[in-house]
């Protein structure tokens, strides 16, 4: 059985958007297909960098991907660990310091480059997972459920300094997650995915003026919005086990 | 405060065993005394500790060249067991053929009784180093292979997709990832192999040799000079717990950030 079915999904640049779905959905294989991980059995991803009008057929390398765990080396200190990718592709130590380290300021992590892993909280170490990914990335930001790991108020806290991040990156998103809130928090439109195959039964413009904070939740269109996502996911039979209580 | 706490427990972990040996020490040179004194020469059998002590110092400079014998034996020795063994472990974890392939000749080669393989080695190589060398090769370098493999193999897989989605190949991923991750790891095969290989020297001289601590202890017990026996079997002692000792140090020097790591591990856990 496929994991994936008709996935048609446009994203526009500089946009963001979320791919909504239950888990085990194929959600992440989406994502590695997309980041260049694994090749689709049939179809085509296309790829436009803001660099060239060309498209990209080789991503690995050219793509900013965000897994759910932070993933940091312990044994490298967190600037040594956002310039991994950097280093992958070959841009020398010191030029690589040199970029990182001005957004650890802006990223909320001034004073932090020199720590190990292990001297950092859980909101923190995903920031350096961020920058790491965001350092690599010529245009397109993947993330794969990034806060699914962390305790409801540090994904809180870190929902709001991404709304920030990704204003200040004016790159283009694509995030996974089976969070509505957080969909909705942070997308510009939100795909709703079925259990496997996965295939596309809707997508929803979120049309909540930016800049926006976490507290847009108790904006009346939130609502709204968190309801008809509520019905697209009923809907596509994903809530067999959670829906009909309402 | 939490560096008193561990302090004390240090003490208090450290006070079981150096009671349980004074003791034993204790009774050992009162039995050999009084018990055994009262035969005559009985206590040459069985000579107490403070003779042991004493004929030790006064034989110093006869051990000296045994004792640095057996050392540059098993310094050679394990060295080359680092090389070959962590050789074995990257072929192993970079392709799964030569893995089915080598692996169980590995295993083989650990069911092979050095009893048998000894006095072959020396009939093969003489009397000198390189046999004694290879032996401690064979005792040394499997604990180092299975611990680096597993140390490999253990990567979290998901790091391996993060710096494939960097445009990172085989071999980075193994440099930048897969190998330090795996220190941790081969340091605690590499403890296991050290505490072998003084051993490992001392066998293969007790086989044949020239010079060594081994035959030297052959030597001492035909001659009935148990005393000299024993004084070789603390020199063996103390250069094993030496070389341990300085294998935890490079570990710490190595990779600290495993020490770091696990200790803010178990403070965390403690909240």
């Amino acid at each position: 059985m496929p994991v994936l079915r008709d996935i048609n999904i446009h994203v526009p640049a500089g946009g963001f958007v979320t791919v909504l779905g239950p888990s085990g959905s194929g959600k992440s294989t989406l994502l590695g297909i997309l980041a260049g991980l694994e090749q689709p059995d049939t179809g085509k991803v296309t790829l436009t960098s803001s660099e060239s009008t060309t498209p990209l057929t080789q991503p690995l390398g050219q793509i900013g991907y965000m897994p759910q765990r932070d993933l940091l080396l312990p044994w490298r200190t967190a600037l040594d660990n956002a310039i991994a990718g950097l280093e992958v592709r070959g841009v020398s130590r010191a030029e690589a310091h040199a970029r990182a380290l001005p957004l650890f300021n802006e990223f909320g992590l001034s004073g932090f480059a020199r720590s190990y892993p292990h001297e950092l909280s859980g909101g923190m170490r995903q920031r350096v997972s961020f920058l790491r990914s965001a350092l690599m990335s010529r245009g397109l930001m993947l993330l794969d459920e990034p806060f699914g790991g962390l305790d409801a108020i540090t994904r809180a806290s870190m929902q709001e300094w991404l709304l920030d991040a990704a204003a200040h990156l004016r790159s283009t998103f694509i995030l996974v997650t089976h969070d509505v809130d957080e969909a909705i928090v942070l997308s510009d439109r939100v795909y709703v995915l079925t259990p496997r195959p996965a295939t596309v039964v809707g997508s929803l413009e979120i049309d909540i003026p930016r800049p926006r904070s976490v507290d847009s939740i108790q904006d009346e269109r939130f609502a709204n919005y968190r309801k008809q996502l509520l019905q697209m996911l009923r809907a596509s039979g994903s809530m067999t086990l959670v829906g009909g209580s309402r | 405060m939490m560096q008193r706490q561990t302090g004390q427990a240090g003490w208090r972990s450290l006070f079981p065993p150096v009671i349980a040996l004074s003791l034993l020490l204790l009774v050992w040179e009162a039995y050999s005394r009084l018990v055994l004194g009262a035969i005559s020469g009985g206590d040459r059998l069985l000579p107490a500790p403070t003779r042991i002590i004493s004929s030790l110092r006064e034989n110093v400079a006869i051990l000296a060249p045994h004792t640095w014998q057996t050392f540059a034996e098993t310094a050679i020795g394990f060295a080359l067991a680092l090389l070959v063994g962590l050789g074995f472990a990257v072929i192993i974890d970079l392709s799964p053929i030569l893995r089915r392939a080598v692996y169980p000749l590995l295993v083989v080669s650990q069911t092979i009784p050095l009893l048998a393989i000894a006095p072959l080695l020396v009939l093969w190589f003489g009397f000198g180093l390189l046999p004694k060398v290879l032996i401690v090769l064979l005792v040394c370098f499997f604990p180092i292979v299975v611990a680096g493999v597993d140390g490999f193999r253990a990567t979290d897989p998901e790091l391996v997709k993060l710096f494939r989605t960097f445009g990172a190949g085989k071999w980075t991923i193994f440099r930048k990832v897969r190998f330090p991750g795996a220190l941790p790891s081969i340091f605690s095969g590499v403890r296991i192999a050290i505490t072998y290989s003084v051993t490992g020297a001392v066998w293969g001289e007790y086989v044949g040799a020239e010079r060594g601590l081994g035959i030297f202890m052959q030597r001492a017990q035909h001659s009935y000079q148990v005393a000299l026996v024993f004084a070789a079997v603390i020199i063996i002692a103390a250069l094993s717990i030496g070389l341990f000792l300085l294998t935890s140090i490079v570990e710490r020097l190595v990779i600290p950030w495993y020490f770091a790591g696990r200790q803010a591990g178990t403070e965390s856990s403690r909240q």
